[in-house]
């Protein structure tokens, strides 16, 4: 124990890298005056795996097996960028069908990472009656991903050049059922989860972020929607199907006629998210076309393609929690020259010392879930001798860019 | 054989036989709590014997005592916490029984004292654990104690003064409350303003249970998804099973209280039965009350409720609980200055 955690406030409290407060592993140091929390600092990077690293040791169609274990809640927004990114390397033209197909399953993935999110929220908040409610409803979704794709967690659908499955007309009952059992019981969801006393009291104006700190720290996805500010890959650059499906981005002022940017807006974003995600699977089903769901159904021939592919790319798509990139560089090799993925976890998670600071020490459970984070698709390096660790600040970054623009164009 | 000696001897005997019962009854009741919200939770639940199995698990598994922690004060928490849970269930009468040991010593005063030495145990516990977790679940139990006293106390005294208007001599003693031998309880002498506060008053009563019981939405000093367990984190083997039969025994001497005040009916009252038949379904129909008792105040309300924050806690029992007090002690002295209800 250090001088600083003795009893004298301020004590230092800390959360992680393994605590029933996260569900990855991340260490929080807190500086506790009572039960105010004056200052916090948090270290990532007990979660890294090396996948790019294995990512660049091989093929784009292995690397996209490899994407979908990045995460295991939002595996197809991770495949979906990064085949985007290569697609576009390579001038992979995707059929439209792949398309809409694509489009359906990320949305059922939004259904279900929502509701696992909501189920995790309740508990964090001591509501056990709702978490054990929310996951018994998001299997609803998982049964229809497994029927779609085969499998629950880790998809394996989306593929370079389009999907690896059709959706057939005997999976499209089942896929009714989903869709009309969550619009039964999204009158219900709005009840428990915005209409609840006991989680308006701890919810509202509780870790509020405002519009320009929003804008400020680079938030993406609900965290950014519930701070007002309208932003949504879907809709602001259209992929997939996106473009021809009918919709708007889900703000908090559809609910609460404002956009505080509290934990509450958080979850009014969130579930009403759900209806818009059921919303835009029926448009898909409705609009579907027939043909290929592939580019090349012959790997070989794939391979071969993308053997030849030079360039680089971006590839953005929507992930239930914001924003998630891809930049792939290909130089005319089996594996890709560079890949580099930036999760929504990591442009949202320095909100959390906007968020956290003079909050109560019983909020930060909640507080931490509310931007919903992912380590394990954020950690891209782990510190092995954190004594040696200098911190670099945006200042000097920003002078070593500046410095090597000047140097590359004179 | 020297008389004290053998009255010590029976006392001794009495309260082991005691602490047998009160530590079956309250894992029981632990055990039960569990099942039902399981069940209102759309779970399956564990069966009602797991407290039984956990006790039996945790007596073999390691008594931890961290490096940072005062050892004997960390020790003889969980002691001091189960025995004055145990001594709680001494003065508590259930259904026609009541244990004659302390003869007419023990009141109602004493029983509000014995109830927060269990929590004063775990203060203790807790700052001497050395953890910082333990620390801020103990200052929040220290701030929970204090909150729910005066709600607490107001039901109790309005209750007790009632009767002492009515003409009860030693209104203060359980048994005169519970109506062991008069057969009147405090429903029998109040005038209709006196039914609406007493029925606030037990509503109080019911709320503040959660409280003195540290569950849902009052679980803030334990708290799993902030502090890890709070006061009980570094607690483990031997300890935390004590804790845990404390725990089981807190709830049966809490909900014991609740129907000693406000539901002290014995079937024998109403129908005439052989002593022996008598006291078992006086003790079986209390077993029924104090699980009733325990299911709205303690599942229901754990089921249907997120955690407060410890300032919520203070605003809650200060606040509204305590105006409902206030409120249910107003009509009540109502009652007697109207002159309703009947007098003994």
């Amino acid at each position: 124990m250090s001088d600083e955690t003795g009893k004298k406030a301020p004590f230092s409290l800390p959360i992680g890298p393994i605590h029933p407060a996260l569900k990855e592993p991340i260490l929080f140091t807190f500086k506790v005056n009572g039960e105010k929390i004056e200052d916090l600092d948090f270290a990532p990077g007990k979660a890294h795996r090396g996948i790019e690293w294995m990512g660049m040791r091989r093929n784009p169609v292995q690397i996209s097996h490899l994407t979908d274990r990045i995460c295991g809640i939002c595996g197809v927004s991770h495949t979906l960028a990064f085949c985007r990114a290569v697609e576009q390397i390579a001038g992979i033209e995707v059929p439209v069908r792949a398309h809409y197909i694509r489009t359906i399953i990320a949305e059922y993935e939004r259904i279900q990472s929502h509701l696992l999110w909501a189920g995790v929220a309740a508990h964090e908040l001591g509501f056990d009656t709702l978490f054990h409610l929310a996951w018994r409803v998001r299997e609803e979704s998982m049964d229809v991903i497994e029927l779609l794709t085969g499998n629950r967690v880790n998809y394996g659908i989306v593929q370079v050049g389009g999907v690896r499955r059709d959706i057939t007309p005997d999976q499209l009952p089942a896929v009714e059922r989903s869709l009309s059992y969550y619009e039964g019981l999204f009158g219900r969801m709005l009840e428990l989860f915005l209409e609840d006393r006991t989680i308006a009291m701890r919810c509202r104006d509780c870790g509020v972020l405002f519009r320009e700190d929003a804008l400020k720290l680079g938030t993406v996805g609900p965290t950014s929607r519930a701070s007002g500010l309208v932003m949504d890959v879907r809709y602001d650059s259209p992929y997939a199907a996106y473009g021809d499906v009918d919709f708007e981005p889900v703000m908090p002022e559809q609910y609460r006629g404002e956009a505080v940017g509290d934990v509450y807006d958080r979850i009014v974003v969130r579930v009403l998210e759900v209806e818009q995600s059921i919303s835009i699977i029926r448009q898909c089903l409705a609009m579907m076309p027939e043909g290929a769901v592939t580019f090349e159904p012959k790997i070989p021939k794939l391979l071969g393609l993308l053997k030849k592919a030079e360039g680089e790319a971006l590839g953005r798509v929507e992930a239930p929690r914001g924003e998630c990139l891809h930049y792939v560089r290909m130089n005319k090799a089996d594996a890709p020259e560079a890949w580099k993925v930036k999760a929504s976890t990591y442009s949202n998670q320095l909100s959390w010392l906007e968020i956290l600071r003079g909050e109560q020490v019983a909020d930060i459970p909640i507080i931490v879930a509310s931007i919903d984070p992912c380590m394990s698709c954020t950690d891209r390096v782990a510190l092995l001798r954190p004594d040696g660790a200098t911190v670099v600040t945006g200042e000097y970054l920003h002078r070593l860019s500046v410095e090597k623009t000047r140097r590359l164009m004179p | 054989m020297i008389p004290w000696l053998e009255e010590a001897g029976m006392v001794a005997l009495i309260t082991v036989a005691v602490t047998v019962y009160a530590v079956i009854l309250g894992l029981l009741m632990l055990g039960i709590d569990r099942k039902l919200s399981a069940r209102m939770q759309s779970r399956v639940g564990p069966p009602i014997r797991q407290p039984f199995r956990d006790m039996f698990k945790l007596f073999c598994k390691e008594n931890i005592v961290p490096e940072h922690a005062v050892a004997w004060i960390f020790n003889a928490a969980p002691l001091v916490a189960l025995a004055s849970a145990v001594t709680v269930l001494l003065y508590i009468p259930a259904g026609s029984i009541v244990l004659p040991i302390f003869g007419e010593s023990g009141d109602l005063i004493l029983v509000m004292y014995l109830l927060t030495v269990p929590a004063l145990a775990l203060v203790a516990g807790g700052f001497a654990s050395g953890s910082p977790y333990a620390t801020v679940g103990a200052q929040r139990e220290m701030v929970t104690m204090i909150a729910y006293e005066l709600p607490l106390a107001i039901a109790i005294i309005a209750l007790a003064w009632r009767l002492s208007a009515a003409g009860i001599a030693n209104p203060f003693s359980i048994a005169v409350v519970a109506g062991v031998g008069t057969r009147t309880t405090i429903w029998d002498v109040v005038g209709p303003f006196g039914v609406v506060g007493c029925l606030i008053l037990l509503l109080v009563l019911v709320w503040v249970t959660p409280a003195e019981l540290s569950r849902v939405p009052c679980d803030t000093p334990e708290a799993e998804t902030e502090l890890a367990g709070g006061v009980i984190v570094e607690y483990s083997g031997r300890n935390l099973a004590l804790l845990t039969a404390a725990q089981g025994v807190k709830s049966v001497a809490m909900a014991g209280l609740a129907v000693a005040l406000f539901l002290p009916w014995n079937p024998s009252w109403y129908y005439s039965l052989a002593p022996a038949t008598a006291m078992a379904v006086d003790f079986v129909f209390y077993l029924v009350k104090i699980t009733a008792v325990l299911f709205i105040s303690v599942s229901v309300i754990r089921v249907s409720m997120a955690r407060f924050r410890i300032t919520q806690v203070v605003s809650l029992y200060w606040g509204y609980l305590g105006l409902a007090g206030l409120i249910g002690l107003a009509l009540i002295v109502a009652d007697v200055v109207t002159g309703a209800g009947a007098v003994v």
